[in-house]
């Protein structure tokens, strides 16, 4: 009668003889090993008893009575269980009943659980619930949450990019310098400046003006490395950043080559536009005393330097540039790079 | 209106009659794009103009489609998350029907901003019960009713639903069970969950 009632109550109790042997399995807890029935082994040598600790008797067992028993199934699947003993009804025995805590999510898997398992009144199944509802909800939060990620990325990348050329833009540029001198980079500075391009809009019209930039745009990607930073910053003016800058042999020939093949004859729909480019360099030295926007321009001196010398040119700065007052201001139509 | 509800429709639309049919559906209903954040809250006015605007594509009755989106819910295998949280409500369909009365409460526990219409179920004999929800949102009743209709199946139960009508922001439905092992039914394993 007793057992019956505990059945329904607490489906994964067991009774316990004086000598420490199950004499009744609820139906749940028989569950966890549907092969071997539990009524009449040693209760101590089906579940290892973690704590308290060092207990190995019955009467040990019996003496904690009451208190929460940390327990684990001896053979596999290991099953953590909880517990708690009080005695029986008859003087000598003990009932234990059992719960899975936490494990039980793994438990319903393992031993193939149904509601009917549990007490009408056991919120397991309603913990069950909330996990697959908790799960699902986290799920779509992730999901909106890469998505959100991924047009933040490129929103930030439309930002930093030159909608025309895909080159890098001004924004982006101080960016790269910023973080170039916070890791204390020596790097080169070279200000690029179109030959004769207001011409090629002028007379051929925007639409070729645009390609002429696209195509400039690949040139100066194509002639750098990848760890370089090419930015278009002004409407035919150019800023590349070159990392870890050799000596100036390195940049020059970088530069002869850019304004090699930008003397090129560029072909677009059965004309023929026509530029070049002026360029100015200068270093940055992270131990220097000049601050980056010195060293800016010290590059735009040497580029006007350059446009002075007549187009197709580069200088690298020197102090005694600065002696000629020529090279002090912008040539005509040229806007300097700090209003540009 | 909480973005699950217009999920729920856009992923109706999209498994059932293809993404060009939901493109359309978003155009119709003034919509400037096209897919809904399930975690996101919208205005309460987009779900109705949406429901109309599926009927329109659809060329059918609204009444019609909000059945077909309440049989989805249950029956799609795209949303098999949602059938097994309901199947969660009980062991058998007349215990499913009794727990009605909390979905909206474990809806909430689940997503916290999540409101559900209000349901109130009334047993009138052991085989005979009405359903009267709240409806926010006109034919509602009608996904009731398509959640009932599927969910009976899953069960394997034999039920006689109707429509009873509504007004004043209130749906009723009738419910008759006319056997409650009628078939096998789907298996509801605890421990399996939806990929």
């Amino acid at each position: 009668m007793m057992t019956e009632a505990l059945d329904v109550l607490c489906p994964m109790h067991v009774v316990l003889s004086h000598t420490g042997h199950v004499i009744h399995a609820g139906p749940t807890v028989q569950k966890l090993r549907p092969d071997v029935p539990l009524v009449g082994r040693r209760f101590l040598e089906i579940f290892d008893l973690k704590r308290p600790r060092a207990i190995t008797s019955i009467d040990g067992l019996r003496a904690t009575a009451g208190t929460k028993l940390h327990l684990q199934l001896r053979d596999a699947p290991h099953t953590e269980i909880k517990g708690v003993l009080v005695a029986g009804p008859i003087s000598g025995q003990c009932i234990v009943n059992l719960s899975f805590g936490i494990s039980v999510v793994d438990a319903v898997t393992d031993y193939a659980l149904t509601s009917a398992d549990f007490a009408a009144t056991d919120l397991t199944i309603e913990m069950l619930y909330l996990v697959e509802a908790k799960s699902a909800a986290m799920d779509a939060s992730r999901k909106l949450n890469l998505r959100l990620q991924g047009a933040m990325i490129a929103a930030e990348e439309q930002a930093f990019t030159d909608t025309l050329t895909g080159l890098k833009n001004r924004r982006a540029m101080d960016h790269v310098l910023a973080r170039h001198q916070q890791w204390g980079t020596r790097f080169g500075l070279m200000q690029v400046d179109l030959d004769w391009f207001k011409a090629v809009n002028d007379t051929l019209g925007h639409a070729a003006g645009d390609h002429v930039l696209q195509t400039v745009a690949r040139v100066m990607v194509d002639e750098t490395r990848d760890t370089d930073t090419v930015c278009r910053v002004g409407g035919d003016e150019f800023v590349i950043i070159l990392p870890y800058a050799k000596g100036w042999d390195a940049m020059e020939s970088i530069g002869a080559r850019i304004i090699a093949r930008l003397s090129q004859p560029i072909p677009f729909q059965g004309e023929v536009c026509r530029i070049s480019a002026s360029i100015g360099t200068a270093i940055f030295e992270p131990d220097g005393d000049e601050t980056i926007a010195q060293v800016m321009d010290n590059a735009d001196v040497a580029l006007y330097a350059s446009k002075n010398r007549g187009r197709a040119q580069q200088t690298i700065y020197t102090e005694d540039l600065r002696m000629d007052a020529k090279n002090l201001t912008p040539p005509a139509g040229r806007s300097t790079v700090d209003s540009a | 209106m909480h973005g699950l509800i217009n999920r729920a429709i856009q992923c109706f639309v999209t498994d059932s009659y293809g993404s060009d049919k939901w493109v359309e559906t978003t155009r119709v209903a003034d919509l400037s794009f096209v897919e809904f954040e399930a975690m996101l809250i919208y205005d309460d006015e987009i779900t109705p103009n949406l429901l109309d605007a599926v009927s329109q594509v659809l060329k059918r009755p609204r009444d019609e489609v909000m059945e077909d989106i309440g049989t989805y819910l249950v029956s799609h295998p795209n949303v098999e998350a949602l059938r097994r949280l309901l199947r969660f409500g009980g062991v058998s369909f007349v215990e499913f029907l009794h727990s009605l009365d909390d979905l909206p409460d474990r809806a909430r526990l689940a997503v916290s901003d999540l409101n559900l219409p209000k349901i109130e179920l009334r047993d009138h004999s052991p085989s005979q019960f009405s359903l009267i929800c709240d409806s926010p949102v006109a034919g509602y009743g009608h996904v009731m009713m398509g959640i009932l209709r599927a969910m009976a199946d899953d069960y394997g139960a034999l039920a006689l639903l109707e429509h009873t009508g509504g007004g004043q922001g209130k749906e009723t439905i009738s419910i008759t069970l006319v056997e409650t092992e009628f078939a096998e039914g789907r298996t509801f394993d605890l421990g399996a969950r939806a990929g």
